[in-house]
């Protein structure tokens, strides 16, 4: 007995050694993975982000950055109208290119994971390629449709649609609309898809046991789980086409959306704090986006 | 319950429309880039191969293609170490400000490209006045692209890593491997498909991203700007469907390879639970 009670105190003492060296190394490997990530997001996205805040409450002086505090940009913002017209429009866009996307990207997924079993991988893949096959190429491509000898006007004619070839179809906030939808809509079926896929089968019996119809039954059971998807879908999609000023600008009649004022301000009109104060503007939409969907748990499950 | 037919076939021929719409652009990109017009208009004329030919004794965007595959390469291995060390950060680990890691990982990618590209730019060019080496070059732009691919490493070690069972590692430390011997034989050959496929995403994204790039940019060319000048110029349209035509036949090898990688591995899934 006296030799247990003598051996107690060491046991512990060693115990608590090793728990401390345990946790001394567990101390620098978290050091080491979580180091390099932040020092990296910290200096170059971070800083960058404060910085644009920054900037966007300098001024410009013959064409030289001031670096004195003023909210000059933000004024001039507010006072003239076009800027305000521009976001308006820009959101007006990004809304209609979301909720299309919502529209289409809906049936495809259900139809992919309720009617489709040895295919439903491969086409679901089918979604993805678009996605990854060039940016600028699938806008250029759009551009040879709508045109006014294009396929579309041909197509139109052809059926006697129309006589004459419609030039307004490229160049024209319809054809940027097109564009838009047919470029970021896979950011809205690979959630939309996720969500709907995770929905148990036994739910659908369920539903038709108790007695309710295919509407009632998307109505109240797919749409409340598939939502989380919609709405990180939505994320996606409306940022995206929020801050597409390449597709404006090639398929575009001038129309200015927020993404080429910020950008006119980048380049030629080259004034560096007012394009930051333009640039503060979107990302205060997408702010409250953003909150909006951490109410609904969106952010953790992307 | 069975779906009524008429509930099917209309879901089905909605699924079809979306499909059209989603390949359309694909399929006309390929129709003119094999053929003699030098005007996109329809139907197309005669099938030729003399694109391809003005495509491959054009030296600029071949040029073009080496800058981005250069920036791809480099941002994809910064992405590479970056994500999965961020990935084991935020699975085999709790610290304060975890959740604010993890969402300013992803923020790259929830926010446009222009205000990245923008707040980019007045950084570097005020690191520059500073006498950093950052002027805008092709460095810059990997480290922009960089950014927003650290999360596409990310997500696909930290998916792998949660649904890999830690019995193995625990088995190899109690038979006397030390954690970097684990790391090593364990941990690593378990979520290397998932870093490939990241990789290969992120390579992919790089080498078609254009705003950032826009922003980021010297005094080189990368390919996606190549093409929106030519676009902007608006000559030798075909050209661009014959580069396009060559670019895809890369990009989509290299994303279904990735998807099949990064799928569930069947032998791992078997691994009961701890």
């Amino acid at each position: 007995m006296a030799t247990y009670e003598g051996a107690l105190p060491r046991a512990v003492t060693a115990r608590r050694a090793v728990a401390r060296q345990v946790r001394a190394h567990r101390r620098l490997a978290l050091a080491l993975v979580l180091g390099p990530p932040l020092i990296w997001m910290a200096g170059f996205y971070l800083g960058p982000l404060v910085y644009l805040l920054l900037e966007s409450l300098w001024q410009i002086q013959n064409y030289n950055v001031v670096q004195v505090w003023t909210l000059a940009n933000y004024t001039q913002i507010f006072s003239e109208p076009v800027w305000l017209d521009v976001l308006r429009r820009t959101v007006v866009m990004a809304s209609l290119v979301t909720l299309s996307a919502i529209v289409l990207a809906l049936p495809l997924a259900y139809f992919l994971v309720r009617y489709t079993r040895r295919w439903r991988h491969l086409l679901y893949l089918a979604v993805l390629i678009p996605l990854w096959s060039s940016y600028l190429v699938r806008v250029f491509a759009w551009k040879t449709i709508l045109g006014r000898d294009g396929l579309l006007n041909t197509f139109l004619i052809g059926i006697h649609v129309v006589h004459q070839p419609i030039s307004a179809l490229l160049y024209s906030n319809t054809a940027v609309y097109i564009t838009l939808l047919q470029i970021w809509l896979p950011y809205m079926v690979i959630p939309v898809y996720a969500a709907i896929e995770r929905i148990p089968p036994s739910l659908y019996e369920a539903s038709s046991d108790l007695g309710a119809r295919g509407w009632r039954t998307i109505l109240h059971v797919v749409w409340p789980l598939a939502f989380p998807g919609i709405l990180a879908g939505s994320i996606f999609v409306f940022s995206l086409s929020m801050g597409d000023f390449i597709t404006p600008l090639l398929m575009g009649n001038g129309t200015q959306f927020i993404g080429n004022v910020i950008a006119d301000q980048f380049g030629i009109a080259y004034n560096y704090p007012f394009g930051a104060a333009l640039a503060i503007l979107p990302l205060i939409v997408l702010t409250v986006f953003l909150a909006i969907a951490r109410r609904f748990g969106v952010l953790e499950a992307l | 319950m069975r779906t009524p037919l008429r509930v099917r076939l209309s879901l089905g021929t909605a699924a079809l429309l979306v499909y059209a719409f989603l390949y359309l652009p694909l399929l006309i990109i390929f129709i003119y880039a094999f053929n003699s017009d030098t005007i996109t208009s329809w139907p197309p004329q005669q099938p030729s191969l003399q694109w391809f030919h003005v495509l491959f004794s054009d030296p600029d965007p071949w040029t073009a293609l080496e800058n981005s595959v250069q920036v791809a390469v480099e941002a994809t291995i910064v992405a590479v170490f970056l994500g999965t060390a961020a990935a084991f950060a935020l699975q085999r680990f709790r610290f304060l400000g975890r959740e604010a890691l993890n969402f300013g990982i992803t923020l790259p990618i929830l926010l446009p490209g222009i205000i990245t590209g923008v707040a980019m730019t007045t950084w570097f060019t005020q690191l520059t006045q500073w006498g950093l080496p950052f002027e805008l070059s092709l460095v810059t732009v990997a480290i922009g692209h960089a950014t927003f691919c650290i999360v596409l490493v990310m997500n696909n070690v930290l998916a792998r890593l949660r649904r890999t069972s830690r019995s193995l590692e625990e088995a190899s430390m109690d038979l006397g491997a030390d954690g970097w011997q684990t790391f090593w034989y364990v941990t690593l050959p378990s979520i290397r498909g998932a870093i490939i496929a990241g990789a290969l995403l992120a390579f992919t994204l790089s080498l078609d991203e254009v705003i950032v790039t826009f922003f980021l940019i010297g005094a080189q060319n990368t390919l996606p700007l190549w093409i929106l000048s030519h676009i902007r110029q608006g000559i030798n349209f075909p050209e661009i469907d014959a580069i396009a035509v060559v670019v895809v036949s890369i990009s989509i090898p290299i994303v279904l390879i990735a998807q099949y990688l990064a799928r569930e591995p069947a032998a791992q899934r078997a691994v009961p639970k701890a």
